[in-house]
């Protein structure tokens, strides 16, 4: 059983349709991109995978012990969080909220947890620094540490290096690259960046007028990677 | 100096003042626990919002001739806060619209079925009162303040407990609801607090200076401390002092209360400004 299966998928916001008859699924261990241009529906799959919105019809179906509060997420950043005063430890740690239910206070197993997600995003130095002061690469670096708080299975990252510039993007990368390879999680990446989803990812979901679904090396050849591979130096912002 | 003293001991020896002390304190507290919260969710002036309905709410209560008008100004209150909050994001009115739509609207018909129905002879002094919570801080008896104790205890202690969520649900929703954390849940908890809180205060400082109780300990907070558990520590220490040293204040010299709170407040919030940035620039 896949881990993540998306099953006659039609998405829409009100009462218009954005997206039709969706299938793929996603295995333990994946590395998925999912592409498209703006507005062909990407974030709207992704609200749906996270139970944010529900889908017109079709079903997300989750298996091989993944539960649908178990995906970390990393979002866009929101206007709210650009003056948010709080440390870098305590975003880290609210990923955790999940697993406390109603407990009020986290746990030493939770604050160990948090403390080895910063580790591995190589931020301990920064836990008591303000989030707010952070550049952008460390900020998505904290975001990234808290998605991981929540999830040791599946991250899904929404547009991960929007707003980076190429050092950082590449640093980025290498990140998600390791978390996927070393650690085994499965990851569900929207990006624009189409030469770095044919460099990284596993499989791809090429959403728009015509729906790919397959591995990287089936996307090359199709014609939808055909045309957006020929385009990936412009679109490569 | 030992002259103030000594004028100030004579007066807490008044029940009143001592009633007036307690509450404003608990009042003040409760209210900058929230005011983080608020800010952040560009929520800053549901307090002045809310407390128009309740002023609206209290003037339907006074046509109805309800002797004890504070139970059914809660339950409006708390059902506006719940409407306004709920929905959050995802609305087709934006916080702040909404917030000045029922605002403006809670007032003007609260003040024209005051109007229509009156039986008071001094209809602008019922309202001023309402509204800038001239006196009432120095009327309170016994037993409010015991509902007012009981009700700052519970709200204290829903805070507290809730800390963590809270944090979670306001720095960010979706990744709350995401990782299975009931957002709305907390959002509707945080809805009711803020109703009660709000209609507490009117108590103190009168409906249209609750919003400076809410916000500007928060503001000020956010000037100096950058993370949100010292954010809201130091804005409740802050708010207490300010409500505390604001209500002698006018004791001593004859001020009145709500307004000498909030002037107290404005010179908080010009130190720490002005120490904000001392600081940054020393860091820069």
């Amino acid at each position: 059983m896949a881990q993540l299966k998306c099953e006659n998928l039609t998405l829409g916001y009100d009462s218009k349709i954005i997206l039709r008859d969706l299938n793929f699924s996603v295995n333990s261990g994946d590395y998925l991109c999912i592409v498209g241009e703006n507005g062909s529906g990407k974030s709207t799959l992704m609200k749906t995978i996270l139970g944010l919105q529900s889908a017109v019809s079709g079903k997300v179906l989750f298996g091989d012990g993944l539960k649908a509060n178990e995906i970390g997420y990393l979002p866009q950043q929101t206007v709210v969080q650009k003056d948010f005063p709080a440390s870098v430890r305590e975003i880290v740690i609210s990923g955790c909220q999940g697993r406390c239910g109603l407990r009020p206070f986290y746990n030493k197993e939770e604050k160990q947890i948090a403390a080895d997600s910063m580790e591995k995003m190589e931020i301990t130095h920064l836990a008591g620094r303000c989030y707010q002061e952070l550049s952008g690469g460390q900020q998505q670096r904290v975001l990234l540490a808290r998605a991981l708080c929540a999830t040791r299975k599946m991250l899904l990252l929404d547009e991960p290096v929007s707003g980076l510039d190429p050092k950082v993007t590449a640093e980025m990368y290498g990140l998600i690259e390791k978390l996927n390879s070393s650690d085994g999680i499965t990851i569900i990446m929207i990006s624009h960046d189409i030469s770095a989803a044919i460099k990284y990812a596993s499989h791809i979901l090429h959403i728009g007028d015509k729906i790919f679904f397959g591995t990287k090396q089936e996307y090359l050849k199709s014609e939808a990677g055909k045309i957006f591979a020929s385009d990936a130096g412009g679109e490569n912002k | 100096m030992t002259e103030i003293f000594e004028k100030l001991v004579s007066y807490l020896h008044y029940p009143f003042v001592r009633y007036a002390l307690i509450v404003g304190v608990l009042i003040a507290l409760c209210s900058s626990l929230l005011g983080v919260t608020l800010v952040l969710k560009r929520f800053s002036f549901i307090g002045d919002g809310l407390s128009h309905v309740a002023f609206g709410a209290m003037a339907i209560a006074a046509i109805l001739n309800f002797t004890n008008d504070m139970p059914f100004v809660m339950v409006v209150t708390i059902i506006c806060a719940v409407l306004l909050l709920r929905t959050g994001q995802n609305t087709k009115i934006k916080g702040d619209a909404a917030v000045a739509m029922i605002s403006v609207g809670a007032l003007a018909i609260g003040y024209l079925l005051m109007n229509i129905f009156s039986t008071s002879s001094n209809l602008s002094g019922d309202v001023c009162s309402t509204l800038f919570g001239s006196t009432s801080i120095l009327t309170l008896t016994k037993s409010e303040v015991y509902i007012c104790a009981a009700l700052s205890v519970i709200v204290v202690a829903v805070f507290i407990l809730f800390y963590n969520k809270i944090f979670a649900v306001t720095f960010d929703e979706n990744f709350a609801i995401a990782t299975g954390t009931k957002a709305s849940a907390y959002n509707l908890c945080i809805a009711v607090i803020v109703a009660v809180i709000i209609v507490l205060a009117m108590n103190l400082v009168g409906s249209l200076l609750i919003s400076a109780l809410v916000i500007f300990p928060a503001l000020s907070a956010m000037r100096l401390f950058k993370s949100f558990k010292s954010v809201t520590i130091c804005s409740a220490v802050l708010s207490v002092v300010c409500s505390l040293s604001g209500i002698l204040i006018s004791i001593l010299f004859g001020t009145p209360v709500g307004s000498t709170i909030v002037a107290v407040q404005i010179a908080a919030f010009a130190v720490f400004y002005i120490l904000g940035l001392i600081i940054g620039g020393a860091k820069k």
